[in-house]
């Protein structure tokens, strides 16, 4: 962690020390730790700017005069992040500037508060690129249910267990018809960098969600985060997709629906022990989901090859 | 050029010379969403054409003020305008905007703040946002409103001072009304207000605007905006010489005596209710009333000394708000009262809420009072149930 003074000498676009710096105040085992770290490669040598609402995801930087990020940082208000960014990308694009401006918000900024700055913005297709890392729970304030919290799901405000299923964030966000929208899992990691690449390089707005696990709102092993979004996908629980312009839809990674997968994702975690909520139950929200997602993916497609680059649709940036 | 045009119109005229004027720095970037009465402003703001910058049509004021911080934290020169409940809506952003001392310029038209809805004149939206750390500068006619935005920029933009500033115009008296008003050339603008370098903008420099702070540090950055408050009052002499350099006119002081000097009786209002008492005070002096009045343009900074030094001698002093602070009396009281010399009668009328007329009888009536008056009673409403 650095002073603010330490980097009076820092010159831009030095990429050699991590995003995410020593001294971060994140959680042992958080996923957004990981995010960040790949996120960290992915960017190399692209200048950045990001905008961090309210959150996990600022308080990890430190307080003032420090900062864990090793980018320049706005902290945003908690609705405001995708406006904040509006403001940065514009003045960028008229000073012909090629930084790219990203949003990194928790799902309460994405989800909740912050749903009808990220709905304009994307209407406007707007030049940045919004990373939503969703632990499902409002984590900053201590694990309060957000409208990401899952089916079952015991949260300080649900301790009987949440009983409405987690919004479809992804299918909102592509309703935008916005260039690009896609999920990523941490325990893909080679779908993940091709993600986070391509759309950093790609222009207009692009959407990231990321489910993150969060030991603390999760009661789950630090150690077992990457393993818990491993099974996540191979039960089908959490689909693994991009989808272009709102309506081409791509399935990135084909799960094998297994029950056992569905059942330890369910039990290796505190959250679902007081509800009890039934597999079957959660199996049901899978089935009906991926037909949702197989209609409008149409029959199989080759898996792209790891590594492989999205190509981006050229948008004109207003 | 002089033109007969609304308060709204002289405001989005103005702003798009200043933001023509940055085409050599960082351009401008604004995000505006409407509201009656100032919904003209940006109508008129989004049919300009600035050569570098653009307008952003966004979805609440909420994020028409986060736009704003944006650009501004990018370096360019920004702008927004609100009023009433879309104030209230913007709230945490404008405080945002003054804690990260960003010198974007903001026109707000007063309007009473709703429910029950209300789209006439009440300061009491601007007052709720006195303590955002922004410039608050009170006007009385359209020509004061379209400069006083050029010279909010020169002052928010003063390295000394780097605060945001709010130009304030009474709704429909001003804001709907048309005035000849004197627009000036671009050249002139470009001479007045030089190309923005926000020492504090992103860069690629790593470092986070705006994050945790300890409680330390957290009073040395109030200190710090303390302080560049209290150097607005010199900044804003040396920026009415540079105003009447560049456009051949001296911009009003913080505070603007009238007939004050030898007055037994002075009043002391903000806004379009100035000219009013103006005119109250000729029509009394005529009668052999040594009447006076004092208005205060600037509301934030409170131009402390000014004050002091108006009021001293004052013995019956009346102060006219059109805004309440239940529980309190008008809002303006509040402040003034305590500026006053021991002893003196402060006392506080509420007049013209909501819109209500303020007639000169309004005005007559308040001196009569005032002068009936030995001590300072409860702050009079002059028109309640009426
Ligand atoms: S509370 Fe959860 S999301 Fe927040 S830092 Fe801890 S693990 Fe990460």
């Amino acid at each position: 962690m650095r002073t603010i003074s330490d980097l009076e000498s820092f010159v831009g676009g030095d990429r050699s020390e991590p995003l995410l710096r020593p001294g971060n105040t994140n959680c042992g085992g958080c996923g957004m730790s990981i995010a960040l770290n790949m996120l960290s490669r992915a960017i190399a040598q692209r200048p950045v700017q990001i905008v961090i609402p309210a959150c996990c995801g600022i308080v990890t930087a430190g307080p003032f005069p420090w900062s864990a990020y090793g980018a320049p940082v706005v902290a945003s208000t908690f609705a405001a992040a995708a406006a904040v960014a509006t403001g940065l990308a514009r003045v960028a694009a008229a000073n012909g500037e090629k930084t790219r401006i990203l949003c990194f918000a928790g799902d309460g900024g994405t989800y909740d508060i912050g749903m009808a700055t990220i709905s304009a913005a994307a209407e406007r297709n707007e030049d940045l690129l919004f990373i939503c890392y969703d632990n499902e729970i409002y984590g900053n304030t201590g694990g309060q249910r957000s409208s990401a919290t899952p089916l079952g799901a015991s949260t300080t405000t649900t301790p009987e267990g949440k009983h409405a299923p987690k919004k479809d964030i992804l299918g909102i966000m592509a309703a935008h018809r916005v260039p690009y929208a896609a999920s990523v899992s941490l325990a893909h990691a080679d779908d993940m960098m091709r993600k986070l690449e391509g759309a950093l390089d790609a222009r207009g707005f692009r959407f990231l969600h990321i489910l993150s696990p969060c030991p603390t709102g999760w009661k789950s092993e630090p150690s077992e985060g990457i393993e818990l979004i491993r099974l996540a996908v191979d039960s089908g629980l959490y689909p693994v997709i991009e989808i272009t312009k709102g309506r081409d839809v791509r399935i990135n990674v084909e799960p094998s629906f297994s029950e056992d997968a569905l059942r330890s994702f369910v039990r290796r975690q505190g959250r679902f022990a007081r509800s009890q909520v039934e597999v079957e139950v959660i199996q049901e929200g899978i089935r009906s989901e991926w037909e949702k997602l197989r209609a409008a993916a149409g029959p199989p497609r080759l898996p792209s090859p790891p590594g492989a680059r999205m190509v981006p649709d050229r948008f004109a940036v207003r | 050029m002089m033109q007969l045009i609304s308060a709204n119109h002289a405001s989005a005229a103005a702003v798009t010379l200043a933001a023509r004027a940055n085409r050599k720095g960082r351009g401008f970037c604004s995000g505006v969403y409407p509201i009656t009465p100032q919904t003209e402003c940006i109508e008129r703001l989004c049919e300009e054409t600035i050569e570098k910058g653009s307008v952003v049509r966004v979805e609440s004021e909420h994020s028409a003020m986060a736009v704003c911080m944006g650009a501004s934290l990018a370096g360019a020169r920004s702008f927004t305008a609100s009023s009433s409940n879309g104030l209230a809506y913007m709230a945490e952003n404008v405080f945002a905007a003054g804690f990260f001392r960003l010198p974007i310029v903001m026109m707000a038209v007063n309007r009473t703040l709703g429910p029950p809805w209300n789209i006439w004149v009440d300061h009491g939206d601007t007052l709720m946002l006195r303590d955002s750390g922004w410039i608050q500068i009170y006007c009385e006619d359209n020509q004061e409103v379209h400069d006083s935005i050029l010279l909010a920029y020169r002052l928010a933009e003063d390295e000394r001072v780097l605060l945001p500033v709010m130009v304030c115009q009474d709704a429909f008296v001003l804001s709907h009304t048309l005035m000849a008003t004197d627009i000036p050339g671009q050249p002139a603008v470009d001479a007045f207000l030089p190309a923005l370098n926000l020492p504090h903008r992103l860069t690629e420099r790593p470092r986070v605007v705006g994050g945790l702070e300890f409680p330390h540090e957290t009073e040395m950055h109030r200190k710090q905006h303390m302080e560049a408050m209290g150097r607005v009052p010199a900044v804003y002499a040396s920026v009415q010489d540079e105003f009447e350099r560049c456009f051949g006119r001296r911009p009003a002081d913080p505070v603007v005596p009238y007939r004050l000097d030898d007055a037994d009786l002075a009043v002391v209002a903000m806004g379009t209710t100035s000219s009013t008492v103006r005119a109250a005070v000729d029509e009394l002096r005529a009668e052999g009333l040594r009447a006076g009045s004092l208005r205060i343009r600037m509301f934030r900074p409170l131009p402390e000394v000014a004050l002091r030094s108006r009021l001293a001698g004052r013995r019956k002093i009346a102060v006219i708000d059109r805004d309440v602070c239940p529980g309190l009396g008008g809002i303006v009281w509040g402040e003034i009262r305590g500026l006053a010399d021991p002893g003196a009668v402060v006392q506080s009328y509420l007049v013209g809420l909501g819109g209500g007329d303020i007639r000169p009888e309004h005005i007559r009536r308040i001196y009569e009072d005032l002068a009936a008056r030995d001590r300072a009673g409860d702050p009079v409403f002059l028109e309640a149930g009426r």
